[in-house]
């Protein structure tokens, strides 16, 4: 039993710290998230040349080779300070390709993924339809010729700097549609979250060849879709962290009635029940990083309870912050809105914590079963 | 640090696992008598003498003492396993977990001699003279004094919240010795031997309508010198280190006792009647469940977090006081879900024919009010974590 990160993971933290810190500075920040697509491009080319493109993605295929507890590491940094960066959608989309793809499919697509070269986003929701993970409604149309789709996709994150996508359809399978195939609209929408943009991806008798269907179904993406739920959770864990962090800083500096206001207790016990969210929240983020890189069988379980944690912890904690930081923190300002809408975006994204409690309760609740022992 | 994060116990913590869990199959004594205290107590010095012999009494206390000299892992696995089976307490439970580890690291060679064998074998109960009516959470303005009389001590004041005081024959006593120092420094921790006339305790009924805790009164109760523990005004220091063996030695069967919660509260859900099917088809239930199993999983995984980091830097650190406070919140919460579960029934308690469960749970909701208050109450806990995590100002 060891709980803790190898130096090799601490290294890519520090690196991770030290380069976002000094990349994303807030007014930089503001400045992305004032642009018409939100999107870094000098930032991302120094990501890629990090090798961030590809960390947890297979060598073979030109990533690193790494695992999810060293993507997670990369992530907390990322929430840390609210990175805009399609690195998210790009990584999930490579572990889709690495899991359900073919060969070809994966020379021709998932090694320039990897190396940065070019970016891909999962477009999963149909628009109008219930967002439910893996609950697709758009038709795979045959023609005899690979198919045909007519649809509309929205809630498609980073698609305006995505080169291409990955269509769920209903039958369970997933299709690489290039952005510049004809048919394909894409129309940005207004997410709350400025520094992670959503857009709807029209999809207008848009042909895909044979080729360009992964062969994997429906079983092939849970795996993917836990890994993505570990990713984001140990995002949010790092937009809590920096949260309490502000929090901490303004409450031993700012002055009331003589005295700093963390020396009163309505205002520490607020910082003290932050502290145990964010703490909460990284150990099941890790536990369950673990399980996705050591113990598979209990990822399930595993980052459904991350992935709940996590989605109430990640706003919560900013939400606290803005309490604990009083006017100024209601600010546009001020940088606190930025991570409070970041957690509350990825609270809603990838199963709410309602929709991952539900699959917790089913696991526990299924037989007799007492808890197993440590 | 060459190793990688591994989760699951190494061969040589497994095989350490599965020794103390076919000990426990083979030895278990099975349930504690359903009888008053004085039944239990012979129950639970049968069962510490049982441990004592096998050699899993003073599991954290080092070979030359008559421990087993446990690593920490081993001491978490004892405990998560000892509490899983449903083991027995021992019967003396606080010399074994305070008691002996402060007069290992703070007492004499005779002290050593005198004290830590009848610990082991349960001959002789200790409690702990530390709180008092009006030192509660602050702890180091206790007024029972103990004033010089030759080589004896005289001590007069009152202790409360006292566990076991009336099997006791020990008493872990801290009491002002200097009134004109600051008051952390003017305190002793001396070994009051309570079976004498100046001792009086008497039973606090709580509101289960048990009596662990007592009242003890102190009237020219007297200590000889050679009782004192750690030096004379070393007092406070002394009681620290008790406290902090406490929370360390807590975690892993608190842990391990939710987990066991856990299980007869989802066995609680399946079979209460509700709408036609059992309330575990119930989206509230089910969403409240899940959620307490969520926050047990955050709570074993920050355990052992802190058990890592314990073990890396030798001493535990004051995030121990998370998991109490969280331990704490998810008892508390437990049982107030199962007497939502049992809806109307959840009145009926012990005694009554159509109480649920035997009114195991409404036993518990009534228990585990005192979670959040003994062993240090979770508003003082926040405290410890906002200056001594956070590092945020004292407003003292």
């Amino acid at each position: 039993m060891y709980f803790d990160l190898t130096d090799e993971q601490q290294a890519i933290r520090s690196t991770a710290h030290d380069f976002l810190a000094s990349r994303f500075k807030s007014e930089r920040l503001r400045e992305i998230a004032a642009s018409e697509d939100g999107f870094d491009e000098s930032g991302w080319k120094e990501m890629a040349e990090l090798g961030w493109a590809g960390l947890a993605l297979p060598e073979e295929w030109g990533g690193q080779g790494l695992g999810i507890v060293d993507l997670a590491v990369l992530f907390e940094e990322m929430g840390y300070v609210c990175a805009p960066s399609p690195l998210l959608s790009n990584t999930i989309a490579g572990l889709a390709l690495a899991f359900a793809g073919s060969e070809e499919q994966k020379e021709r697509w998932l090694r320039p993924l990897a190396a940065g070269e070019l970016r891909g986003a999962p477009a999963l929701f149909d628009a109008g339809a219930p967002a439910e993970p893996n609950k697709f409604a758009l038709a795979a149309e045959g023609d005899g010729d690979g198919v045909v789709l007519n649809g509309e996709k929205t809630l498609v994150m980073d698609a305006a700097s995505a080169d291409f996508f990955l269509v769920a359809t209903a039958d369970g399978h997933r299709h690489v549609v290039e952005k510049a195939a004809e048919g394909v609209t894409v129309t940005s929408e207004q997410s709350i979250d400025l520094t992670r943009r959503v857009s709807s991806v029209r999809l207008d008798g848009v042909r895909v060849a044979p080729e360009n269907t992964l062969p994997g179904s429906t079983q092939d993406y849970w795996p993917v879709f836990q890994r993505a739920c570990v990713a984001i959770a140990a995002e949010s864990t790092g937009v809590a962290q920096r949260a309490l962090d502000m929090s901490v800083a303004y409450a031993k500096d700012r002055q009331q009635f003589g005295r700093p206001i963390g020396a009163y207790q309505a205002v520490s016990h607020r910082c003290a029940q932050m502290l145990l969210e964010t703490e909460n929240s990284r150990s099941a983020v890790y536990g369950a990083a673990w399980a996705a890189d050591s113990e598979p069988e209990s990822l399930p379980l595993a980052a459904s309870t991350a992935k709940a944690y996590s989605s109430d912890a990640g706003w919560r904690v900013p939400d606290a912050a803005i309490q604990v930081h009083g006017g100024i923190g209601f600010t546009w300002e001020h940088d606190l809105h930025f991570f409070l809408k970041r957690g509350r975006a990825n609270a809603a994204s990838f199963g709410d914590a309602k929709w991952h409690r539900e699959r917790v309760a089913d696991a526990v609740l299924a037989g007799d079963s007492v808890p197993a022992a440590s | 640090m060459l190793r990688a994060m591994d989760l699951t116990l190494s061969p040589s913590e497994e095989e350490f696992r599965d020794e103390v869990r076919t000990w426990l199959q083979e030895n278990h004594p099975g349930p504690e008598p359903e009888a008053g205290l004085d039944e239990i107590m012979v129950f639970r010095r049968e069962w510490q003498l049982k441990l004592h012999e096998a050699g899993w009494a003073g599991i954290s206390w080092p070979k030359e003492y008559g421990g087993r000299g446990a690593t920490m892992i081993e001491q978490a696995i004892f405990a998560a396993e000892a509490t899983r089976q449903e083991a027995p307490a021992p019967a003396n439970v606080l010399g074994l977990a305070m008691g002996g580890p402060v007069v290992i690291a703070h007492g004499t060679d005779e002290q050593k001699a005198r004290y830590l064998e009848p610990i082991l074998t349960g001959e002789e109960i200790w409690c702990q003279g530390f709180s008092e009516p009006e030192s509660g959470s602050d702890l180091a303005s206790l007024k029972t004094r103990a004033v010089k009389d030759g080589d004896e001590w005289v001590v007069t004041g009152q202790k409360v919240w006292t566990t076991f005081a009336q099997y006791a024959k020990w008493c872990m006593l801290v009491a002002r010795t200097d009134p004109d120092a600051p008051k952390h420094q003017g305190l002793t921790y001396f070994l009051m031997d309570m079976e004498q006339e100046g001792v009086q305790t008497r039973p606090l009924v709580q509101i289960t309508g048990e009596g662990e805790f007592n009242e003890v009164f102190f009237e020219e109760a007297r200590v000889p010198d050679e009782n004192v523990v750690g030096g004379v005004g070393n007092g406070w220091a002394v009681a620290i280190t008790t406290l902090m063996n406490e929370r360390a030695g807590l975690a892993f069967g608190a842990i391990s006792q939710i987990q066991n919660s856990l299980g007869r509260l989802g066995k609680l859900v399946r079979e209460t009647p509700a709408n036609g099917g059992t309330a575990a088809d119930d989206s509230y239930f089910r969403q409240r469940i899940a959620q307490l199993h969520i926050e047990v999983e955050t709570m074993r995984l920050n355990a052992y977090r802190g058990l890592t980091k314990t073990m890396q830097s030798g001493i535990p650190g004051p995030e121990g006081s998370l998991g109490k406070w969280q331990w704490a919140d998810i008892n508390q919460d437990l049982t107030e879900l199962a007497l939502e579960i049992e809806g109307a029934y959840s009145l009926l308690a012990r005694g009554s024919e159509h109480a649920v469960a035997g009114g195991a749970w409404q036993y518990g909701f009534l228990r585990s009010r005192a979670n959040s208050i003994e062993g240090g109450t979770t508003d003082i806990l926040k405290n410890i974590i906002a200056e001594r995590v956070l590092g945020l100002p004292r407003l003292r």
